[in-house]
């Protein structure tokens, strides 16, 4: 008995078709190639006024740094923006990540005189301590930090939104406390040396380039262009992981629950396993950031890891855009630059312009905060909201040649969320 | 399937199938109040049954205990499909078979309509974060089914061209539509409708009627609704179960239902009752 009112009219839109499939590969890659043979075959041979305003302005290093900034804003984004998840600790994972590189690939060996080397870690046999492979320590760090993930989870998990920022953000202040006191634990065992810290860390054999020259070894301090290769290659695997899982069964059920936690478990989502699975995702690419954190640095120290990187991580999620990778991307790269560069240069030049001395870097965090509130007030879903990827990523040329019509639909839409309609 | 709408409820209990849905002795306390007291109540298989009250009667209490959001004092028990659920979880009861659409629409807003019936398919999807990541074969025909299913149950519900827009951008009548749907995900044993004409002018109502039976010839589903309009209760339900201030106090066909005296207190009040006026005889306020 079929009634007429509730007949089917077919579908008019095809299915939906995974379009940035080869776009965003294929502009990651091009844009990462540019920055390569710029810095490594152009820069160094340019006029010595452009090189020093390119080194004042953008130097290499800082754009490493921003990497490793948005490798760890993607991995929270997972956190926050898919699962709706507050976390105000991300900085543990950093620093556990960073620790069990420095652990896995230093001299340290826990005070213990052992040399423990496996497939070939260049630095072993000098001294001691254990020496693995680079590749093997990420996996290490990544599957350490997904366990951390759990096991913080776990129990906390199951409060409400505040008291899981809560809760969150103490684990964020009592890992580096560990970290720092790892020496005086009272039963002689050195777990992280104290606020001296563990270094210097192995260094790691790559593709180096400089000056021109292409050559593969070991990745002095000043290999930037070997370092970018490196961590371009981690983000891309961040972005990559982050995009798949958004659109599977997981990424589902994170988005559900991120609206409306009652009806997806009434839908038949288990709530728990869901968010621990969205915070050992999380984890594993604070793993992978803190990590790349320790490889820039050097070593691993306890005193980076403060509150302070939780909440520009936050801040570079939310002004980004919660929950769309591309403006998480853009504005941790965004944000990271201006913490490091843009402001003090800034600065300077106003500084030089009109012979005042004011500190702009003190500043940083009066100008975050601000840029926050104005941000929440006027443009609550960041700089590219999630509704509007594909909108933007259609305009933008990154070579995705079946750019069809600028769907109105998402443009109707995306001004529906831009008014401000309080969900 | 192309059987006549409305069986007695009779006709469909008698085959000595066992209930879909079996509440015995539901008692739910809040603090010092009882707001739900031993209230035993089944739907049979394949059956479409009501509830209703008048408001406070404890119906949407009654409802969360079904659906495992509340539980129940000893020795209250929940037996889905001759299943004991109680104590179970929410997504547990839920892939177990019984699904719920809420009085106050609870949609993903921001996800897609398909998207939406999708995530009601989660546990009857397998592929894990590596499955995902990787995108391995078993993966992609998974999810290529979930999308087929996704469309022909928005189909189903009528709403199929809507596939693609956000949740929260769907009319009013729509948005219920894909409640159902979404529900129906679930490939659930028991649908609970809590108050799904919420809102409806008459006319959309009588669809939903037939709508109703459409679920359950074609889907093989049992229907238990809770519902104010005493229009669709009377037409849609094959038995009637009536609460107030939280205990039954009436239960049968809607023509039993509708000139039992304590029903009609219930509602109206004694004097109604004693004039012999039935619950539905009155021009109906809107509830909502």
């Amino acid at each position: 008995m079929g009634s007429t009112t509730f007949a089917v009219p077919e579908t008019k839109r095809p299915q939906n078709v995974d379009r940035s499939r080869i776009g965003w590969p294929l502009g990651f890659t091009i844009a990462s190639v540019v920055i390569v043979i710029f810095y490594g075959f152009v820069l160094p041979f340019l006029v010595p006024d452009v090189r020093t305003f390119v080194q004042n302005w953008m130097p290499l290093n800082q754009i490493n740094d921003a990497l490793i900034w948005a490798m760890s804003a993607l991995g929270l984004n997972i956190v926050v923006g898919y699962a709706g998840l507050l976390d105000l600790g991300y900085v543990a994972f950093w620093a556990v990540g960073g620790y069990t590189a420095a652990w896995l690939m230093s001299d340290f060996g826990f005070g213990q005189k052992v040399n423990f080397d496996v497939l070939g870690n260049p630095n072993a046999g000098t001294v001691g301590g254990i020496h693995l492979n680079i590749v093997m320590v990420f996996v290490a760090a990544m599957a350490v930090c997904a366990l951390m993930g759990v096991i913080i989870g776990a129990p906390t998990l199951r409060l409400r939104s505040d008291y899981l920022a809560l809760v969150t953000l103490g684990f964020g202040e009592i890992i580096p406390q560990v970290f720092k006191n790892g020496d005086e634990d009272g039963i002689g065992f050195n777990l992280s040396n104290g606020t001296v810290g563990i270094g210097p860390m192995d260094t790691v054999p790559a593709l180096g380039i400089n000056r021109g020259e292409v050559k593969f070894g070991n990745l002095g301090p000043f290999d930037h262009v070997g370092r970018f290769i490196i961590f371009s290659l981690l983000t891309a695997l961040i972005i990559f992981i982050s995009l798949r899982i958004r659109q599977g069964r997981l990424g589902r059920a994170w988005l559900a629950i991120r609206e409306d936690e009652l009806a997806a478990s009434a839908m038949g989502v288990p709530l728990m396993r869901a968010k621990l699975a969205a915070y050992a995702v999380g984890a594993v690419a604070g793993a992978i950031g803190g990590v790349a954190f320790t490889m820039q640095l050097g070593q691993a120290r306890p005193d980076p890891f403060t509150f302070s990187v939780s909440i520009t991580l936050l801040a570079m999620v939310v002004l980004g855009g919660m929950g769309n990778v591309w403006g998480v991307l853009i504005g941790a790269l965004f944000l990271a630059w201006f913490n490091s560069v843009g402001l003090p240069q800034m600065g300077n030049s106003i500084n030089d312009t009109f012979g005042t001395h004011i500190e702009f870097p003190s500043f940083s965090f009066l100008i975050f905060g601000g840029a926050l509130v104005l941000m929440m007030l006027f443009r609550r879903e960041g700089l590219l909201p999630e509704s509007r990827t594909r909108l933007v990523l259609h305009e933008g040329a990154t070579g995705d040649s079946e750019a069809e019509e600028p769907d109105q639909e998402l443009v109707d839409q995306a001004d529906v969320i831009k008014s401000g309609e309080v969900k | 399937m192309s059987e006549n709408p409305t069986p007695g409820w009779s006709a469909v209990a008698v085959e000595g199938r066992p209930p879909a849905l079996a509440a015995d002795n539901i008692t739910v306390v809040f603090g010092g109040l009882t707001a739900v007291k031993d209230v035993s109540f089944t739907v049979p298989d394949q059956g479409i049954v009501s509830l209703i009250g008048p408001n406070g009667a404890g119906k949407t209490t009654f409802f969360n205990v079904l659906t495992g959001l509340y539980g129940t004092e000893r020795p209250g028990r929940v037996v889905l499909d001759g299943l004991d659920v109680t104590g179970l979880a929410p997504h547990k009861v839920a892939a177990l078979g019984l699904a719920r659409t809420f009085q106050n629409i609870r949609l993903f807003g921001l996800m897609t309509a398909e998207e939406n019936v999708k995530v009601a398919m989660h546990s009857h999807l397998k592929s894990g974060v590596f499955g995902t990541v990787l995108r391995l074969p078993r993966q992609r025909r998974e999810e290529r089914e979930a999308h087929d299913a996704a469309l022909d149950l928005l189909k189903f519900v009528g709403i199929g061209k809507s596939a693609y827009e956000y949740a929260r951008n769907l009319s009013y009548g729509d948005q219920r539509r894909l409640e159902v749907a979404r529900a129906l995900a679930l490939r659930p044993k028991v649908l609970l409708l809590d108050e799904p004409t919420a809102g409806m002018n008459p006319r959309e109502s009588a669809e939903f009627v037939e709508f109703v039976h459409r679920v359950r010839d074609e889907l093989k589903v049992s229907i238990l609704l809770i519902e104010h309009d005493m229009s669709v209760v009377m037409r849609v339900s094959e038995r009637i179960t009536v609460l107030d201030r939280g205990e039954k106090i009436a239960e049968g066909t809607a023509d039993e239902v509708r000139t039992n005296p304590r029903v009609v207190e219930a509602y109206l009040g004694s004097a109604a009752a004693d004039n012999h006026v039935n619950i539905d005889d009155e021009p109906r306020e809107r509830a909502s």
